[in-house]
């Protein structure tokens, strides 16, 4: 159970403030997947790298399993939209690292990231260097090493936004498979509403900056989901429009 | 390989080279780059002969043939070998010590503000010290012997790997820090898994640049006070008013600082494998 109660940020730089976000109040249920859909730059990241406990806010408390993160949230796995991969590793031991951060041998740690690797059809990659990869590789390499050492929540951060439209569904259709063996806590910042109906339980609108919900919405469209045939079911698109109803209202005031 | 020859393939070579001169002289190849060096230290080395006795008093400068008999002397009669060795030893632990010392001290001060803001005025106050004017203070202290020559090589190495190493702790990229700590990473596991990585090529300019420091530490350490030692060397040509001698001497000790600096490149280029396949 991740709970942000009246979680607001400030960000100071000389005399300008910037108010990131304001009054967010949230609970996301265990087990459960959310989309957290705004215009860019809302402050929706700032909401992860909060519950992530990489910064605190400025006001309220963000509660993980019913405790105040006060430092870093080591139960949760983060996939920031930058590719935090090691330049002067390899593909596989940039996946591997954080068995090998936990002191898994060398031997069981390769044979548990090639099978991941795999998965993200990497395999053939495990010995280049994040340089030689294209950003939607990067992104496949840190979303396999997130996936590796399981953790009980996901905070994504828009990470499939550097993919093609065929892998992506890929990607949808692993997370969605291995959340099934899982059920790990998916937090899910995302642009595209395609994406969030078709992966979430429940979808939060976020309005432009300063960030506060303007709308939540459960997507009770029943599982398994078939990535790619999902979409064209009539609840789905109901649940799209309705959604895209309360969404489009921050684009045209941003446009202005 | 005679010097004619030498001559003969290098102004071959220089015919190619102008050749395709569209390509740029930057882009001569390796070989041909080595053999276009070597003709410029022949050439130094004519102007310098024929000069002596001609336009200086070869008792001042001596001439590359002198200087050249001396050096095989001091080889064939291996008299050399003894100051030789004082000096590299005295500069390579020397080196070692003030690396090590600078590194501890980059790290330990770059990941902590508070120390850094701290000892920030002592540092520089430090530094600004002339430490070649330690050298009596430390023969004072650790005698006539090796270890005074080690202390001095040591002091003038520490600095600059210091300020290198704390640099590039600083430079850290905060992201890959943050991502490790979400992976349960330990204080340890953060420093030799993120930090020393990313702050090895700021460590390697450092390095490199205090080569020639610790050699010139230990060699003032002999000048000053020292039986051996290629400083030694140099000192007791001077007052035998031997130009020769302190040719010969600067010449090894030339050759000695580019085999060191030699030995760090190739360490780096072991430690950084990933950088040249990024190109």
């Amino acid at each position: 159970m991740i709970e942000l109660q009246n979680i607001s940020k400030t960000f100071r730089k000389n005399k300008d403030e910037v108010h990131a976000v304001k009054k967010v109040d949230l609970s996301i249920e265990p087990h459960s997947i959310v989309a957290l859909i705004g215009p860019s730059g809302c402050g929706k990241s700032t909401l992860l790298n909060m519950i992530a406990g990489l910064y605190p806010p400025s006001g309220g408390k963000v509660f993980y399993d019913g405790e105040q993160v006060t430092t870093v949230n080591t139960h949760a796995g983060y996939m920031t939209q930058k590719d935090n991969l090691l330049p002067w590793r390899n593909v596989i031991d940039n996946v591997s690292l954080p068995l090998e951060l936990a002191g898994v041998s060398k031997e069981e740690r390769y044979e548990r990231t090639r099978k991941m690797l795999a998965e993200v059809s990497l395999d053939g990659f495990e010995e280049k260097f994040s340089s030689e990869l294209s950003g939607g590789m990067r992104k496949r390499a840190c979303l396999a090493r997130m996936l590796l050492y399981e953790p009980q929540a996901l905070l994504l951060d828009e990470p499939f936004a550097a993919l093609d439209a065929q892998l992506r569904l890929a990607m949808h259709d692993l997370l969605l498979k291995l959340w099934t063996e899982k059920r790990q806590t998916i937090l899910l910042v995302t642009h595209d509403l395609v994406e969030a109906v078709t992966l979430a339980d429940r979808i939060v609108v976020f309005s432009k900056r300063p960030a506060t919900v303007t709308y939540d919405e459960v997507v009770d469209i029943p599982r398994p989901r078939d990535v790619r045939e999902v979409r064209f079911t009539k609840k789905f698109r109901d649940i799209y429009n309705s959604v895209w109803e309360h969404l489009k209202d921050q684009y045209d005031e941003e446009r202005i | 390989m005679s010097q004619d020859d030498i001559g003969a393939a290098a102004i071959d070579e220089i015919e190619t080279a102008a050749g395709d001169s569209e390509a740029g002289l930057g882009s001569v190849s390796r070989p041909v780059m080595l053999v276009l060096q070597i003709l410029v230290g022949f050439a130094f080395m004519a102007v310098w002969y024929a000069s002596s006795g001609t336009l200086v008093d070869s008792f001042m400068i001596s001439d590359p043939v002198a200087v050249a008999r001396k050096t095989y002397g001091w080889f064939a009669s291996g008299e050399i070998y003894e100051h030789m060795w004082a000096t590299i030893y005295a500069t390579i632990i020397g080196f070692v010590i003030g690396s090590l010392a600078g590194i501890v001290g980059g790290v330990m001060l770059g990941l902590s503000p508070f120390l850094s803001r701290l000892l920030n005025p002592y540092i520089w106050a430090f530094n600004a010290l002339p430490k070649v004017a330690l050298a009596p203070l430390f023969i004072l202290w650790f005698g006539l012997g090796i270890e005074s020559k080690i202390a001095l090589a040591a002091v003038l190495v520490v600095f600059i790997v210091f300020v290198n190493t704390f640099a590039g702790v600083r430079e850290v990229d905060h992201d890959l820090v943050d991502s490790l700590k979400l992976m349960k990473a330990s204080r340890w596991q953060l420093l030799t898994k993120v930090v020393l990585p990313s702050a090895t090529s700021w460590i390697f300019v450092g390095l490199k640049t205090a080569v020639p420091y610790a050699v010139i530490g230990t060699i003032i350490g002999e000048l000053i006070a020292a039986n051996k030692g290629l400083g030694y060397l140099v000192q007791k040509a001077g007052s035998e008013f031997d130009t020769a001698g302190v040719f010969a001497a600067l010449v090894v000790i030339a050759i000695i600082a580019v085999i060191i600096n030699e030995l760090v490149g190739l360490l780096q280029s072991r430690l950084e494998n990933w950088k040249v396949v990024s190109r």
